[in-house]
C-alpha cells in the first residue's frame, strides 16, 4: 500500500503520475443486486431556466460515484432531489430497486441517505456535541452516551473529533467531519458530498479518501460531486457528466484521461494555459510588505501577522492557503480598502502606501480583482459601462471635472467586453445579470485593460467554467510578460501550481516564505497549509 | 396550509416603477370606504380631496406653495436614501433653518435692500445644515445610528423654536403673542402669481430637482452615492469616503430643508410663529419614496402629497370630516407603497406545512 500513499500525497499531481493509475477493484459483486440508487428522467425546471432534463443514472451498492460537471451544470440542483430538498417536475427516483418519494431531507435520511454540503451548518459557538445533535433527527436524550458514539465513529473512520470543542476552534477540515460523522452516526447506506475538497489541503483530502474507501468497503454508496478530474480518477468507480442539465456521458474514470473527461465535461477542446518559462528575468521589486500586521475585520477571523513579502515585475507570485486564514484581509490591506497602522507596512516601487486608500493606490498603478464579484469587484444592478466607472474612472480619465465622462468608460467597456469574450447583450447590460464567469471575465478585464504595475487577484477562476478560466489565466500570464507584477491568492493549487513563478501559503494570519513553484513539494505546501511550518522532515508525511 | 414568503427570482423594473400609481389607486380606493363608514358620501368626498383643489386659480396656487418644500426636501433625503443615510429629522433641519432665516430677517427688519433674501437664504441654508451636522458627526465618529439622532433632534429643535417666539424674538407691539414681528417688504418672498401666495420659492424647488437629477446620475459625487447605497464593499473597493459621503448627503439634505424652511417664513408665513411646518419634513420622507427617490419622480409625487394636504383642508371645511384624514390619507399612501414595493419584490405562496425535522 505504500504506493497508495503516495498516491494520495501526489494526487495533485495527476499529470505526472498518469501511467499509474490502475488497480482499484470495481464492485462487480453488486451487478446482480439492484442498484442502490437509480434516477430515471429527472427534470427540473426553475422559472427561466432547465436546470435538470431527464436525468438517469444508477449507484451501486458499495459504489463510489461521481457526478462530474461544471458549474451550472446541474448538480448540485440534482442532489438537492435527492436529498428532499427539492422536488422534482417529473421523473423517478428509484432506492433498491423500489420507487420512491422523497418529500423532505427528513424522509432521505429515514431511507438512509446522507448528505454533506459544501457549505456547513455549524454553530459556531457551540461544541461539536451540540452541533452533531442540533443536526439529528433524534439525537436521545443521553448525550453521554452520543459523545461516546462520536468519538467510536469518527475514530473507527479515522476521523478525530473532540465532542466537547467549540466549533469556532476548529480548522475547516475538521468542521467538515461533523458533518460527515453526523451523517455516518445514522449508518448511510448513501453518502452524497457536494465538493467536499474544495476546502481541505491536500493531506486532509488523503485521510478523507482513506475514510470514503472504508465506507465504500462496508457497502456504503458515494455520490461524490466534483469537478475535480484527477480526484475522481483517484476514488470513483463510474461517473456521470452532466452538461447544461443533460448527462452527456457516463463512463469509468479509470479508462478515462482527465483530458477526455475535461472535453465531455465542457463540450469543446480543452484549451489549456500556455506555459511560460517562470521567474528567469524577474524584473525589479515592485511591491513589498513589511512586518504587515491587522486585527481581523470579522469576528471570528484571525488577524494577520507581520508578513513579508515582496512582488518583482514579471513574476506571477501565488499565494496558496484554505479558505478563512486571512486572505480576504491580506487582499484588503494591499489593495488600500483596510489601511496598514504604517505607512512603511505596503511599499510600491520603494513608496510607501500603508496608509493610502485604494483610489491612490490605484493611481499609483495597483489594481485588485476581488474574491467576491458581486457586491464587491462590481455593482450588480448597475450597467457594465458603469462599473468598468467604478475601478477605471481616475486612472482611465473618465472624468471631466466633476462629472462623469460617460462616452469613455462605455467604450472601454466595449473594449473589456470584446477583447476578453465576455457573453452579454451589451454595455448597458446590468452586472448582476451576467453568468459568473463572464462577470469574472469582465472584472479581470477592466483591471488588466488598465494596464496596472502590480495586479492582485483573489480567487481568478472560482466558479468560473473551464473556457472562462483559461481565458482568465491565459491574461494573467500575458500580463507578468508585459513586466507587470501579479500576485494571485487562491485556493486552488491546481491553479496556483499553473500559473506561478514562486508559491506561498498562508495560514493562520501567516505567510510562509515563498518557493520557486517549479521545485517546491505539494506535501511541503500542503503541511504549510495545514499550518505546520518549518521544513518538514523527512519522510514524516 | 401555511404562508410562506419568497423572493422573485426576476424583479421586474417596470413593476417598480408602476408602484406609486398602484399605490395612489388603492389610496383611493381605501379612501372611498374610509368616507362611507365616516358617514359622506364617498363619491363627493373623493371629488372634495382630489379634485376641487384643482378647479380654482387659489387651489393651484396653493399646492405650488405647499408642493415647494416637500420637493426641497425630497430631493436632499432621496440623494441620501440613495446611499442609505437615512436622516429622519428634516422637519427639525426645517425648524433650524427657519430660525436663521427669520432671525436674519428681523435683524435687518429696519433695513431695505435686494441682499436681505440671499442673506436670509444663506443663514438659513447654514442653519439646516449646521443641524444636520450633529447626526453626521455621530454618526461618522461614534457610528451612531443617524435614524435616531436626527429623529430625536426634531423635537429639540421645536422646542428651540417656540423659546425663541416666546422670548428673544417675540413682537415687542404683539400684544405678548408668541410671535415675531411680520417681516419686512425686504424679507419676504417675491410673488410669481399675482393676487395668490405662490412665491419664488416654487421655481427655486423645480431648479433644485433638476440639479439635483444632474448631480445624481452625472457627477462623480452621484456614482458614489449610487454605488455606495447599492454595494457599500463595491464603494470601498472602488475608493469612495464613506465618510465624507455621510457628510456631504446629510448636509445637503439639511441645507435644502434649512432654505425650505426660510422659505415658509419668508414666503407664506411672513414671520416666526411655534409652527411653521404641518410636518413637511415627515410628508417630504414619503414624497422621495413615493418619487422613487428620482428627483423628477419627486417633483410628481410632491405635487400630489401637497395636494393631499389641499383636500385634508377642503374635506374639514366642505364635509366637516377631523383633519386627521389629511395624516391617514398620507399614512395609507405610504402603506400602499410600501406594500406593493413588496410584493414586487417578493411573493406570498402557500405551502402544505413542512414534515418536522428539516
Amino acid at each position: 500500500m505504500v504506493v497508495m500513499t503516495q498516491r494520495h500525497m501526489l494526487h495533485w499531481r495527476y499529470r505526472v503520475l498518469r501511467g499509474l493509475g490502475l488497480g482499484m477493484e470495481p464492485s462487480d459483486k453488486a451487478v446482480k443486486e439492484h442498484p442502490r440508487l437509480e434516477l430515471s428522467g429527472i427534470t427540473k425546471a426553475f422559472p427561466g431556466v432547465i436546470a435538470n432534463s431527464d436525468v438517469g443514472f444508477k449507484v451501486a451498492p458499495g459504489e463510489i460515484h461521481a457526478l462530474l460537471g461544471e458549474n451550472g451544470a446541474g448538480k448540485s440542483t440534482l442532489v438537492k432531489q435527492i436529498y428532499g430538498i427539492l422536488k422534482p417536475d417529473s421523473g423517478s427516483i428509484l432506492w433498491d430497486g423500489r420507487e420512491v418519494d422523497i418529500p423532505s431531507p427528513h424522509a432521505a435520511r429515514a431511507l438512509g441517505i446522507g448528505m454533506v454540503f459544501q457549505h456547513f451548518s455549524l454553530f459556531e459557538a457551540m461544541t461539536v456535541l451540540e452541533n452533531v445533535a442540533l443536526g439529528m433527527d433524534d439525537p436521545g436524550k443521553d448525550r453521554v452516551a452520543l459523545a461516546k458514539r462520536i468519538r467510536q465513529v469518527s475514530e473507527s473512520y479515522g476521523l478525530p473529533l473532540d465532542p466537547a470543542r467549540e466549533v469556532h476552534t476548529l480548522s475547516v477540515g475538521e468542521r467538515q467531519r461533523i458533518e460527515i460523522v453526523r451523517c455516518l452516526l445514522q449508518s448511510p447506506r448513501l453518502l452524497v458530498m457536494d465538493e467536499p475538497t474544495s476546502v481541505l489541503t491536500p493531506q486532509e483530502v488523503g485521510k478523507l479518501f482513506e475514510t470514503l474507501r472504508k465506507l465504500k468497503s462496508e457497502g456504503c454508496s458515494i455520490l461524490y460531486i466534483s469537478h475535480k478530474l484527477n480526484e475522481i480518477k483517484e476514488l470513483c468507480d463510474g461517473a456521470t457528466i452532466l452538461r447544461g442539465g443533460k448527462v452527456v456521458a457516463a463512463c469509468n474514470p479509470r479508462e478515462e484521461t482527465a483530458r477526455s473527461m475535461a472535453q465531455l465535461m465542457i463540450g469543446a477542446e480543452f484549451r489549456s494555459v500556455a506555459r511560460r518559462e517562470g521567474g528567469k528575468d524577474a524584473g525589479p521589486v515592485r511591491m513589498e510588505l513589511k512586518a504587515l500586521s491587522m486585527a481581523p475585520e470579522m469576528a471570528h477571523g484571525v488577524p494577520l501577522k507581520s508578513i513579508n513579502l515582496s512582488l518583482r515585475g514579471g513574476e506571477i507570485l501565488g499565494i496558496a492557503g484554505v479558505a478563512g486564514n486571512g486572505q480576504g484581509d491580506l487582499l484588503a490591506a494591499i489593495a488600500g480598502e483596510r489601511k496598514a497602522a504604517t505607512a512603511g507596512a505596503v511599499v510600491m516601487d520603494g513608496k510607501p502606501v500603508g496608509r493610502l486608500g485604494p483610489a491612490a493606490r490605484r493611481k499609483l498603478g495597483l489594481c485588485t480583482v476581488p474574491e467576491e464579484r458581486n457586491g464587491h469587484g462590481a455593482v450588480p444592478d448597475m450597467s457594465l459601462t458603469d462599473n468598468a466607472m467604478l475601478s477605471a474612472h481616475k486612472r482611465m480619465g473618465f472624468m471631466k471635472g466633476g462629472f462623469l465622462d460617460t462616452a469613455k468608460s462605455r467604450s472601454f467597456a466595449a473594449e473589456v467586453i470584446k477583447r476578453f469574450d465576455v457573453r452579454t447583450p451589451g454595455t448597458e447590460t446590468a452586472a448582476g445579470s451576467l453568468s459568473g464567469g463572464n462577470l469574472q471575465k469582465f472584472i479581470v478585464g477592466r483591471e488588466i485593460l488598465q494596464k496596472p504595475e502590480i495586479l492582485v487577484v483573489a480567487q481568478p477562476t472560482w466558479g468560473v467554467d473551464a473556457a472562462a478560466a483559461a481565458t482568465i489565466q491565459q491574461a494573467l500570464v500575458d500580463l507578468a510578460a508585459t513586466g507587470s507584477a501579479i500576485l494571485v491568492i487562491s485556493q486552488d493549487l491546481d491553479e496556483l501550481l499553473t500559473l506561478s513563478d514562486r508559491i506561498a501559503v498562508i495560514n493562520a494570519g501567516q505567510v510562509s516564505e515563498a518557493m520557486p513553484a517549479a521545485t517546491v513539494s505539494v506535501e511541503e505546501i500542503g503541511l504549510l497549509m495545514g499550518g505546520i511550518h518549518g521544513t518538514p522532515e523527512k519522510g514524516a508525511a | 396550509m401555511a404562508l410562506k414568503i419568497e423572493a422573485r427570482r426576476q424583479i421586474s423594473t417596470r413593476m417598480l416603477y408602476m408602484t406609486p400609481f398602484i399605490a395612489v389607486a388603492a389610496t383611493v380606493v381605501a379612501g372611498f370606504f374610509l368616507f362611507m363608514m365616516l358617514g359622506a358620501d364617498p363619491f363627493e368626498a373623493l371629488y372634495v380631496f382630489f379634485i376641487s383643489p384643482l378647479e380654482t386659480k387659489y387651489g393651484l396656487s396653493e399646492l405650488g406653495v405647499k408642493a415647494a418644500p416637500l420637493i426641497m426636501i425630497a430631493i436632499g433625503l432621496a440623494l441620501g436614501y440613495r446611499a442609505n443615510i437615512w436622516n429622519i429629522g428634516a422637519e427639525g433641519q426645517l425648524t433650524l433653518g427657519a430660525v436663521c432665516g427669520g432671525a436674519v430677517a428681523l435683524a435687518f427688519w429696519e433695513e431695505q435692500g435686494l441682499y436681505i433674501l440671499p442673506l436670509m437664504a444663506l443663514a438659513g441654508m447654514a442653519g439646516g445644515a449646521a443641524y444636520a451636522a450633529i447626526p453626521a458627526f455621530l454618526k461618522t465618529k461614534f457610528n451612531v445610528n443617524e435614524i435616531l439622532t436626527s429623529l430625536m433632534l426634531t423635537y429639540v429643535a421645536t422646542l428651540f423654536l417656540a423659546v425663541l417666539v416666546f422670548g428673544p424674538l417675540k413682537d415687542p407691539m404683539g400684544f405678548n403673542f408668541p410671535q415675531s414681528r411680520m417681516f419686512s417688504d425686504s424679507a419676504t418672498l417675491p410673488i410669481i402669481w399675482e393676487e395668490t401666495r405662490l412665491h419664488i420659492g416654487f421655481v427655486v424647488a423645480l431648479l433644485a430637482a433638476v440639479a439635483g437629477w444632474v448631480l445624481l446620475t452625472r457627477s462623480i459625487i452621484g456614482f458614489q452615492i449610487r454605488t455606495l447605497g447599492s454595494a457599500p464593499a463595491a464603494a470601498r473597493y472602488a475608493g469612495f469616503d464613506r465618510t465624507r459621503l455621510t457628510w456631504f448627503c446629510l448636509m445637503l439634505t439639511g441645507a435644502l430643508a434649512g432654505l425650505a424652511g426660510t422659505f415658509e417664513v419668508a414666503g407664506p408665513i411672513g414671520q416666526l410663529v411655534p409652527n411653521i411646518s404641518p410636518g413637511y419634513g415627515f410628508t417630504a420622507i414619503i414624497v422621495a419614496f413615493l418619487g422613487r427617490l428620482h428627483p423628477l419622480g419627486i417633483i410628481a409625487s410632491g405635487l400630489l402629497m401637497a395636494l393631499s394636504y389641499m383636500g385634508g383642508e377642503n374635506a374639514q371645511i366642505n364635509l366637516s370630516l377631523p383633519q386627521a384624514v389629511t395624516g391617514v390619507f398620507q399614512g395609507m399612501l405610504l402603506f400602499f407603497l410600501l406594500a406593493s414595493d413588496f410584493l414586487v419584490r417578493y411573493r406570498v405562496r402557500r405551502v402544505k406545512p413542512l414534515a418536522e425535522g428539516v
